[in-house]
């Protein structure tokens, strides 16, 4: 515990109060968090619409190699975050099939913040597939079957009750995903270093300025972390607390 | 008019075995089995939960066999109750009524009629954590029975319930049979089937051992299962013997040296008798009666029952005999004291004709 609250904490003490307001002054820095914010939330949300049926397939049916499946969905988490943003950038740089699709709408995904999603994206949806799958698979199936019984289509009943019932795991794991691509920098910085993400931009005045320059911003990204960080913990709860009254 | 056709299916270990059965409109069918008889998964067949290896199931003359499980019209109350937990009881009932296009005005009349018949009216608002076990199948009961089924399925809807709740959900199903709701109902409970039926299905191991209306089944089982399971303590197979010069009949146990008397008048073609427990008395010593079957034996046990007592008498064949708690202190019986048991000729129930031995 103390390990992971006394840097922390040292760090929040070194930063004096008019630094802080410098930094908040700073239109780079704040620039830089909204990026992070909403390429993260939009990869979370955009993503979701493609996990959660997943997550349903890979909680109730069984097909060949579905452990295989089950593995690689891990995959992101275990290899190196820099080399996750390798193999995204292979898939998304000019001359791949991605690319080539993207250009021809005009859109260069190298150093734009779709490709910067698209990296986070990459290394955070394992929580949200992971939680959701748990949650579906907490979802007694006599409660699918009761309401197909009772005339229901399956997209009612998936509607109706199964993704009700899971709705707190898949919150919660939306939040994890969400906190997890913010806090990206590996895979970020190379699909782009331009425009900056926060992670990027503190790694930056670190290589650049040094220590007491990157502190600030470290401090000032960990701020807006938390609080949104307990605001969505807030959110999945009474998600939790609802799905625990209703059973 | 509802039609099971030698429907097989394995499951893992167990399988069901060529079940056929033939259910009238307005029926209360009975299933009674042990459980692991293959009761619920001939329910979830029924209802299309699971597909038959083979067979059919007609509904008014038409093949459901292989019919989407929304589109069949049977409508199943599962054991483990399955009511919705993120919706009100209100939104349960709902929840059928609401894909029949219909309404709000009248799927909230249609509510508020379903609470009514099922006593839930003033429980419409909660949610069913807040309910008791009652209340609950009862909801769900309600919620089935708002999809308006042909034919609805229970699966042991009375088991969780305690004996208040049980006889009012009794009273509540056999309204709804006398309505016309055509029911199928499975149990391993004979009183509740006793209570409830018009016919009975007796099932084990996946196969149907004797169907037909409550009565004839009561009273005359088909195999000691059977007899055994609808609370017959005294059934004994064997056949009848004219003995020569003699005014009765006899009827010779099978795997015994014993033979009861009988009364002259019975076909020789029974081969099986029941004896009802309350119809033996029971004494100390050689009883000076009229009655023409008399045996010494041993006791063997005394268990309280529900009537009484029932002492267990070894007499060459095992014979139950029912008797109050002041006669038994009376007599003061005891396990292995030497009694005599007696019953009239005319006390002998004689069940089926000889036929295939069926166990």
């Amino acid at each position: 515990m103390l390990f992971i609250v006394a840097p922390l904490l040292g760090m929040f003490v070194h930063t004096a109060v008019p630094e802080l307001a410098d930094t908040v002054g700073d239109q780079k820095v704040i620039s830089s968090i909204r990026l992070t914010l909403w390429t993260s939330a939009g990869a979370t949300l955009v993503f979701a619409l493609l996990a959660i049926p997943f997550a349903y397939l890979l909680a109730r049916y069984d097909f060949p190699l579905k452990r295989m499946v089950l593995a690689i969905v891990d995959v992101p988490v275990v290899i190196p975050h820099t080399a996750a943003g390798i193999a995204v950038l292979g898939v998304i740089s000019r001359d791949t099939v991605a690319g080539k699709a993207a250009s021809a709408v005009g859109l260069n995904l190298v150093g734009h913040p779709i490709g910067i999603a698209l990296a986070m994206a990459f290394v955070s949806i394992p929580f949200l597939i992971n939680a959701a799958r748990d949650g579906f698979e907490n979802v007694p199936v006599r409660l699918e079957q009761a309401a197909m019984n009772l005339g229901a289509s399956p997209m009612r009943v998936f509607f109706s009750v199964s993704l009700p019932l899971a709705w707190r795991s898949i919150v919660g794991g939306m939040v994890m995903m969400f906190a997890r691509g913010m806090s990206e920098f590996g895979a970020v910085v190379i699909v782009a270093y331009h425009p900056m993400v926060a992670p990027v931009l503190i790694y930056e005045r670190f290589g650049a300025f040094g220590l007491d320059h990157a502190r600030p911003v470290a401090v000032l990204f960990i701020l807006v972390s938390l609080v949104f960080f307990v605001l969505l913990r807030l959110v999945s709860r009474s998600a939790y607390v609802q799905g625990r009254k209703h059973q | 008019m509802f039609r099971v056709e030698n429907i097989s299916k394995s499951l893992g270990p167990f399988s069901l075995d060529e079940v056929s059965f033939r259910c009238a409109a307005g029926d209360y069918f009975v299933i009674l089995g042990r459980s692991g008889a293959g009761k619920t998964l001939l329910l979830e067949i029924m209802a299309g939960i699971r597909s038959p290896d083979a067979g059919a199931l007609i509904l008014d003359q038409r093949d459901i066999t292989s019919l989407r499980i929304q589109n069949r019209g049977v409508g199943l109350v599962f054991q483990d109750q399955a009511v919705f937990p993120h919706m009100s009881v209100a939104a349960n009932l709902a929840f059928p009524l609401k894909r029949k296009g219909w309404g709000r005005s009248y799927i909230r009349r249609r509510i508020h009629q379903l609470a009514q018949t099922t006593g839930l009216e003033h429980l419409l608002d909660r949610f069913p954590s807040t309910l008791s076990g009652g209340e609950v199948q009862r909801a769900v009961l309600a919620r089935t029975l708002a999809s308006e089924p042909r034919l609805l399925l229970l699966d042991e809807p009375l088991n969780s319930l305690d004996v208040q709740y049980k006889r009012e959900l009794q009273t509540l199903l056999s309204h709804l049979n006398q309505q016309g709701q055509t029911i199928i109902h499975v149990t391993h409970d004979y009183q509740e089937a006793s209570a409830l039926a018009s016919k009975v299905a007796v099932m084990e191991n996946g196969r149907i051992q004797q169907q037909g209306p409550l009565p004839e089944v009561f009273r005359n089982p088909a195999s000691s299962f059977v007899a055994e399971f609808v609370g017959i303590r005294n059934f004994f197979r064997g056949n009848v013997e004219n003995p020569p010069g003699g005014d009765h009949k006899i009827f010779r146990i099978r795997g015994s040296s014993l033979f009861f008397i009988l009364p002259s008048h019975v076909p020789n073609s029974v081969a099986s008798i029941t004896l009802e427990a309350k119809n033996i008395l029971l004494s100390r010593s050689r009883p000076d009666t009229s009655a023409l079957n008399n045996f010494k034996g041993r006791v063997q046990q005394v268990i309280p029952a529900s009537l009484g007592m029932e002492v267990v008498v070894d007499v060459g064949v095992t014979l139950a005999v029912l008797v109050t708690r002041e006669s038994l202190s009376r007599l003061n019986v005891r396990k292995d004291q030497q009694v005599w048991v007696s019953f009239k000729a005319s006390s002998i129930n004689v069940g089926s004709s000889v036929g295939p031995d069926p166990v």
